[in-house]
């Protein structure tokens, strides 16, 4: 294929992964005799875990809206959204072996509902269990993996023929898919985000939260996307992806972090004038704990990309896309840190080489994942139907 | 100063936008598009800036915070200090989060109406204000392309009217503005 992942490339993933597993050891090595040790090495595998698993399943969902939305403009970066969502599996079987871990050491203090003797002690813990409990947890769990990567197999094999075949019967296919895939991504979305983060903080509830899970994974997803195509277009890739696509792609990430900032602030905003004190508890942890990382991190996902990418110029610079890309896709990393780790340890939780090894070995994975894929299929969908559409698109 | 002012006229904006094309690579400067609807990619041909309504959206979007800001201010803290379940109140700074919705809306109320009253007042178009177009038919499903002899000197009339023999057009209508 016309893509081929540069020795360079190669080299960063590959350095990465060999940086962050020198880093885990590292992490490992300097805190196993620490009390909390197993839960603070299964927060962080949960937290990077389900970060990079989420930028793959924000890319599939972002295919299925636009498929959804019979878009044309996306046709010719449509290649670049299936790699990233080709992440999926893997991110899906990293997430799953944490989970399994921690299933496995009765909630490793992280999900405490799923202690037995929590569950004896505590009566709102008990009055949950009828949904939380491990073996719910897991049919729900396999239930989210399963229809992900069936749709993810569904419109990647359609998109292979597509290139083969042609026609507009594919093309329905896929238009009626991806709006089925949006229903079960409603609900599953929000439920996953509970299952997986909020019960983490177990006798606290948002019905918010998953909405607001999910705008950060969205987010995030359109700066990787952004990433990615800028850095083909510099290796002289995707000739037919011209201003107006990166711009759009800009418009994306920033629409997207105002839904992230909307939702962060909704929720807090409603649980602060409230006062009521079994919902207070949750930011009380976050400001007593983690007071400037909490709010720090806030400021730069919403800040960073409002001002900044307001205008549109800057939408169309690859420099300063790539400079608040990467601020706000750490911004967005602290976040779920904050989301898992504050419930999970509280006072303990730290940023130690424990973490940052745990996400740069997943990063390498990812960056080498996605490129792979990229060198599987042609960088252009030929038989796209609104190809000839997004060639001259223009804003 | 008097002036000669030519009015071509199409039935078709892809047609319009080719003729521009050619008559722009002659040298040639079109003052103006009359057209139904926006034409698409008409602007960079003939030549027209870019809009600097955005810049205008964020000062009006600006004052709109400003003036959120020291209204709330004053009503909620300075002037009549209200105890909303509460909340402390005699300091905006503790109390910012109520106010931050109110504050949104006001601005954003601000840039849209700012907006859409700059764009009417920059293009003449207030309720009332008289037509501009030279022709009623440029609202319904004519295209007509305006070309100003005192924006282009070195060309002559009748050197325009050949070019123009030669392009092709629908109408072609000649005014003389005093």
């Amino acid at each position: 294929m016309e893509f081929q992942i540069t020795k360079k490339a190669k080299n960063v993933a590959f350095g990465l992964i060999g940086l962050g597993a020198l880093l885990t050891i590292i992490g490992v090595a300097v805190s196993a005799s620490d009390h909390h040790f197993t839960t603070r090495l299964l927060a962080s595998g949960l937290i990077s875990g389900f970060f990079f698993f989420a930028l793959g399943l924000g890319a599939l969902f972002f295919l299925a809206l636009k498929y959804a939305t019979e878009t044309g403009w996306y046709a010719a970066i449509k290649r670049v959204i299936e790699a990233v969502a080709g992440f999926l599996p893997f991110g899906m079987i990293i997430l799953g072996v944490v989970l399994l871990v921690i299933t496995f050491m009765d909630g490793a203090h992280i999900y405490t509902w799923m202690d037995p003797e929590v569950q004896a002690h505590d009566e709102m813990v008990r009055h949950k269990a009828a949904y939380l409990n491990p073996i719910f947890f897991w049919i729900r769990t396999i239930a989210y993996f399963t229809t992900y990567f069936l749709f993810w197999r569904g419109f990647k094999n359609r998109s292979l023929e597509e290139d083969r075949v042609g026609g507009t019967e594919l093309h329905f296919k896929n238009y009626k898919r991806g709006a089925l895939f949006l229903v079960f991504f409603a609900v599953f979305s929000s439920t996953s985000a509970w299952d997986w983060i909020m019960s983490v903080d177990v006798h606290w509830f948002s019905t918010l939260f998953g909405w607001y899970t999910f705008a950060g994974m969205w987010c995030s997803t359109m700066v990787v996307l952004i990433l990615t195509t800028l850095y083909l277009k510099k290796l002289g890739h995707l000739p037919n992806v011209n201003d107006s696509h990166i711009h759009d792609l800009g418009k994306w990430a920033f629409a997207t972090s105002f839904l992230w900032s909307y939702m962060w602030f909704s929720q807090f905003m409603l649980i602060w004038y409230a006062n009521i004190g079994e919902e207070v508890v949750y930011f009380q942890t976050r400001i007593a704990e983690f007071k400037l990382l909490y709010f720090g991190m806030f400021i730069i996902n919403f800040a960073f990309p409002m001002l900044i990418l307001m205008s549109r110029d800057a939408k169309r610079n690859a420099g300063i896309l790539v400079f608040v890309g990467l601020t706000i896709l750490v911004g967005h990393w602290l976040d779920v840190y904050i989301m898992i780790s504050a419930g999970a340890l509280g006072a303990n939780a730290k940023i130690g080489a424990l973490e940052i090894g745990m996400a740069l070995l997943m990063a390498g994975t990812f960056i080498f994942v996605v490129l792979r894929n990229l060198s599987k299929a042609p960088l252009t969908p030929v038989n796209h139907p609104f190809l000839d559409e997004s060639n001259h698109h223009e804003i | 100063m008097s002036d000669k002012v030519l009015y071509v006229m199409y039935d078709d904006d892809h047609v319009l936008k080719h003729s521009a094309e050619k008559l722009v690579s002659k040298g040639v400067k079109i003052a103006e598009v009359f057209s139904p609807f926006p034409i698409h990619g008409i602007d960079p041909i003939i030549g027209v800036k870019q809009t600097r309504l955005g810049i205008m959206a964020f000062l009006y979007g600006l004052t709109g915070l400003t003036l959120a800001t020291i209204g709330m201010r004053f009503f909620m803290i300075t002037d009549w200090p209200m105890n909303i379940g509460g909340k402390p109140n005699f300091s905006y700074l503790e109390n910012m989060l109520a106010f931050v919705p109110i504050s949104f809306e006001f601005t954003v109320m601000c840039a849209a109406h700012g907006m859409a009253i700059t764009y009417l007042l920059r293009n003449k178009t207030l309720p009332g204000m008289p037509a501009q177009n030279p022709d009623p038919r440029t609202t319904d499903d004519k295209f007509v392309m305006e070309i100003r002899l005192s924006d282009n000197h070195q060309i002559s009339e009748s050197e325009l009217d050949g070019m123009l023999q030669e392009i092709g057009y629908l109408e072609l209508d000649k005014k003389e503005i005093k």
